[in-house]
C-alpha cells in the first residue's frame, strides 16, 4: 500500500471550521469532549487511518496530550492504527448475522479477493474485517462500508457489489 | 392490533420531517408540559406511567429521575443512551431513523423536568447516517424555536447535541458512556457515586435508553394514569421488540407488553412463524446478554402458564427456567441450529467488548472463548463443559460493571439448558464441525442433538 509521508498533515479550512464548531459544544474546559468526533473526522479525511502525526495533529488543536490521544484511540474499534484499503468492508459475524449466513459471506469475498479476515487485497483496494453486531440484525446477514450500510445480502449480491467497487476504484465514505 | 404509542406514525411519508411531524400531533407533549405543566408535574406523571428503562436493566424511570440531585448553581444533564450495541438489538436504530424528532421532542420535555439545559444523544458511531438524521432534526428544531432560548416562549432555554462514539459495546455502560462523552476511554466508574449525583463533568446526570425518552411523549400528551393502563401488571406501556433469526417477518415491532411469546413467534401480526415451517429450537428473548430458553420454556413457564413478553413473565422461574426482557433482542433460531456455536460468536464478542479492568471479565471472557473454540473443533472434553461452568460462575458479580454478569449468563443457560449437545461437540466435534451448514448443505435430516 502506498502512503505518502510528505503529505502535509493539516485540516482544509472548511473542515477546520467543522471541527472549530464541535469543539465549542462543550462548557469551558471540557474541549476534550471533542476528542471522538475530531478523530473521526481526521480518519476520514487521512486516507482512512490515524497515524501518529496524525494523532499529534489533532492533540495540538484540541490542546490535550498526544498520549491522551493514543489511548483513546486505540481504544475504539472503529479507529485503525494501521493503514487500510482504500474501501474497508465490515462484515458483522455475530449471532443473528451468523445464523443468517454470515460465515459464507465472509468466505466468499475471501475467495474472491484472495485475502483473509484482516488483510487487504494486493493493490491496497480492499480490506475485509469481521465486526461485532452492527444493529442490523432483522436484515441479516449484513456488512458496512463506511458509513454505507448493505443488507439482506446474498452471494450474488455481494459479487455484483464487489465487483462494481473493484471497476469504480471505490473509497469508503464516511459522513 | 395492540396499542402503537410510538410507531404509530411510522410509515406516513415524510415523517421524519418536522412539518410532517407536527401534521400528526408532534411536539404537542413540549407545548403541553412548558405551557400547562411544572417540572415537576412531569416527573410526577412518568412515575405515575410506570415506565420502566427500555436500554435493558428495566429501572422505574420516574424514580430515577427523582433521585436526581439538585445543588445550587450546578448545571445539570440528560444523556440519551443511543449506543445500541447488545446483539439481537435494532429498535433505537429504527426509531431515531425513521421518526427522529420523537426522540428530540422527549430530550426537550425530559430536559425541561430534570431542569438541564443541555442535553446529549450518544450515538454508536457506526450509526453515522443516523446521526446525520437526528442533526438535521435537531436543525428545524431550532430553526422553529423548540431548542435554544426561550423555547415556545415560556423562558425554558435548552441545546441538544448528537455526540458519536467510535465502536465500543462497553460504551452503553451508562458510566462508560459518560467517559467517552468526556473524550476519555470507555472504562466504567465504580458506583457510587451514580450518574444521578456525579455523572457527566461531575454534575448530576440522568442517562436514559432512546426508547425511555421517547415514551416521555405519549406519556405527557395522554397522562401517566392512562399510559399506566395499557400493558400487564408492572410490565406498563408498550415495548419495542428487535425480532431476528430464523422467523418469516424480522423486524421492529411495538407490542403492548403482555404478548403471548406464542403468538408473537407465530402470528402474522409479528414474526409470522419459522422459516421453512422448521420447528422452533431456542430463543434469546432480550439481546445477547439474557439467557438462552429452549422452546418448551420460552413458550410456557416452568408451570406451564403461557410466557408473556412482560418483564416479569419472562422472569418467572428465575434463571433455572426463565430469562429477561433486556433490551428486547429476540433471536429466534429453528432446529437446525449448533446452540455451541451460537454461544461460541457471543463469547468472542464478550471478550472483544470487555473493557479490560477486572481480571475476572478480560481474562474469564478470554478464557470461554478459547474453551468454546476448542470444543468447537472437536478438541474438548467433558471436563471443558465443566470447567467452562466454573469460569462462568466465578465472573458473575466479582466485577465493576455488568458486562461480567452479561457474558457469564449466556454460557451458564446454554450449559444448563443444552448440556447433552455440548457432550455431543465433545465426541464427535472433529466431524460435526458446522452443524448448521453441514446439515443444511447435505439435505440431512435433524441431528440427534439438536
Ligand atoms: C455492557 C452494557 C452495555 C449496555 N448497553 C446499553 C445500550 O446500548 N443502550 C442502552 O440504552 N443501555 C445500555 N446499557 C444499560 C445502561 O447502563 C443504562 O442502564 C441505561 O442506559 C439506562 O437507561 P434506561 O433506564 O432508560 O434503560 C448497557 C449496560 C451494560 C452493562
Ligand atoms: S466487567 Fe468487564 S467491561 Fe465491565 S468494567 Fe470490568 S472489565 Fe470492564
Ligand atoms: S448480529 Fe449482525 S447486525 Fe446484529
Amino acid at each position: 500500500m502506498q502512503i505518502d509521508q510528505k503529505r502535509e498533515i493539516r485540516f482544509s479550512d472548511e473542515t477546520m471550521a467543522t471541527v472549530q464548531k464541535i469543539i465549542k459544544r462543550y462548557p469551558e474546559g471540557r474541549q476534550k469532549s471533542a476528542l471522538i468526533p475530531v478523530l473521526h473526522i481526521a480518519q476520514a479525511e487521512f486516507d482512512g487511518w490515524l497515524s501518529p502525526a496524525v494523532m499529534d495533529y489533532v492533540a495540538s488543536i484540541i490542546g490535550i496530550q498526544s498520549i491522551e490521544v493514543y489511548e483513546v484511540a486505540s481504544f475504539y474499534s472503529m479507529f485503525n492504527m494501521k493503514p487500510v484499503g482504500k474501501c474497508l468492508i465490515e462484515v458483522c459475524r455475530t449471532s443473528s448475522c451468523w445464523l443468517m449466513g454470515a460465515e459464507d459471506v465472509v468466505k466468499h469475498i475471501e475467495n474472491k479477493l484472495k485475502i483473509k479476515d484482516g488483510e487487504t487485497s494486493a493493490d491496497g483496494q480492499f480490506t475485509l474485517k469481521t465486526v461485532e453486531c452492527l444493529g442490523s440484525c432483522g436484515t441479516a446477514p449484513m456488512m458496512q462500508v463506511g458509513a454505507d450500510y448493505y443488507e439482506n445480502l446474498t452471494l450474488e449480491k455481494v459479487d455484483s457489489l464487489l465487483d462494481q467497487w473493484k471497476v469504480e476504484g471505490k473509497r469508503s465514505r464516511y459522513c | 392490533m395492540g396499542k402503537k404509542l410510538l410507531l404509530e406514525h411510522i410509515d406516513v411519508p415524510g415523517i421524519n420531517t418536522l412539518s410532517v411531524y407536527r401534521s400528526k400531533g408532534g411536539y404537542t407533549a413540549l407545548d403541553k408540559a412548558l405551557k400547562t405543566m411544572t417540572p415537576d408535574a412531569v416527573v410526577e406523571e412518568v412515575k405515575t406511567s410506570g415506565l420502566r428503562g427500555r436500554g435493558g436493566a428495566g429501572f422505574p424511570t420516574g424514580m430515577k429521575w427523582s433521585f436526581l440531585a439538585k445543588p445550587e448553581g450546578v448545571p445539570r444533564y440528560v444523556v440519551c443512551n443511543a449506543d445500541e450495541s447488545e446483539p439481537g438489538t435494532f429498535k433505537d436504530r429504527y426509531l431515531m431513523e425513521k421518526i427522529p424528532h420523537l426522540l428530540i421532542e422527549g430530550m426537550i420535555v425530559s430536559g425541561f423536568a430534570l431542569g438541564a439545559k443541555s442535553s446529549y444523544i450518544y450515538i454508536r458511531g457506526e450509526y453515522f447516517y443516523v446521526a446525520r438524521i437526528l442533526e438535521q432534526a435537531i436543525a428545524e428544531a431550532y430553526e422553529a424555536g423548540l431548542l435554544g432560548k426561550n423555547i415556545l416562549n415560556s423562558g425554558f432555554d435548552h441545546d441538544c447535541y448528537v455526540q458519536v462514539g467510535a465502536g465500543a459495546y462497553i460504551c452503553g455502560e451508562e458510566t462508560a458512556l459518560l467517559e467517552s462523552l468526556e473524550g476519555k476511554r470507555g472504562n466504567p466508574r465504580i458506583k457510587p457515586p451514580f450518574p444521578a449525583v456525579a455523572g457527566l463533568y461531575g454534575c448530576p446526570t440522568v442517562v436514559n435508553n432512546v426508547e425511555t425518552i421517547a415514551a416521555v411523549v405519549p406519556i405527557v400528551n395522554m397522562g401517566g394514569a392512562a399510559y399506566a393502563g395499557i400493558g400487564v401488571g408492572k410490565s406498563t406501556g408498550t415495548k419495542l421488540i428487535s425480532a431476528s433469526g430464523h422467523i418469516n417477518k424480522p423486524g421492529v415491532y411495538e407490542i403492548e407488553l403482555g404478548v403471548p411469546v406464542e403468538e408473537f413467534i407465530y402470528s402474522d401480526e409479528y414474526c409470522g412463524g419459522i422459516k421453512g415451517d422448521r420447528k422452533l429450537k431456542a430463543v434469546v428473548a432480550g439481546g445477547s446478554s439474557v439467557p438462552i430458553l429452549p422452546a418448551d420454556l420460552i413458550l410456557k413457564t416452568a408451570n406451564g402458564e403461557p410466557r408473556l413478553m412482560s418483564y416479569e413473565s419472562l422472569a418467572d422461574g428465575g434463571f433455572a427456567s426463565g430469562t429477561m426482557l433486556g433490551s428486547g433482542g429476540f433471536i429466534v433460531m429453528d432446529e437446525s441450529t449448533s446452540i455451541v456455536k451460537n454461544l461460541y460468536t457471543f463469547t468472542r464478542f464478550y471478550h472483544h467488548e470487555s473493557c479490560g479492568q477486572c481480571s475476572p471479565c478480560r481474562e474469564g471472557t478470554g478464557w470461554m472463548e478459547k474453551i468454546l473454540h476448542k470444543i468447537l473443533h472437536g478438541h474438548g472434553s467433558i471436563s471443558d463443559v465443566d470447567l467452562l461452568w466454573d469460569i462462568q460462575s466465578k465472573i458473575e458479580g466479582k466485577t465493576i460493571c455488568p458486562l461480567g454478569d452479561a457474558a457469564a449468563w449466556p454460557v451458564a443457560s446454554a450449559i444448563r439448558h443444552f448440556r447433552g449437545e455440548f457432550e455431543e461437540f465433545v465426541r464427535n466435534g472433529h466431524s460435526i464441525k458446522d452443524v448448521r451448514h453441514y446439515y443444511r448443505l447435505n439435505g440431512l435430516p435433524e441431528p440427534a442433538y439438536s
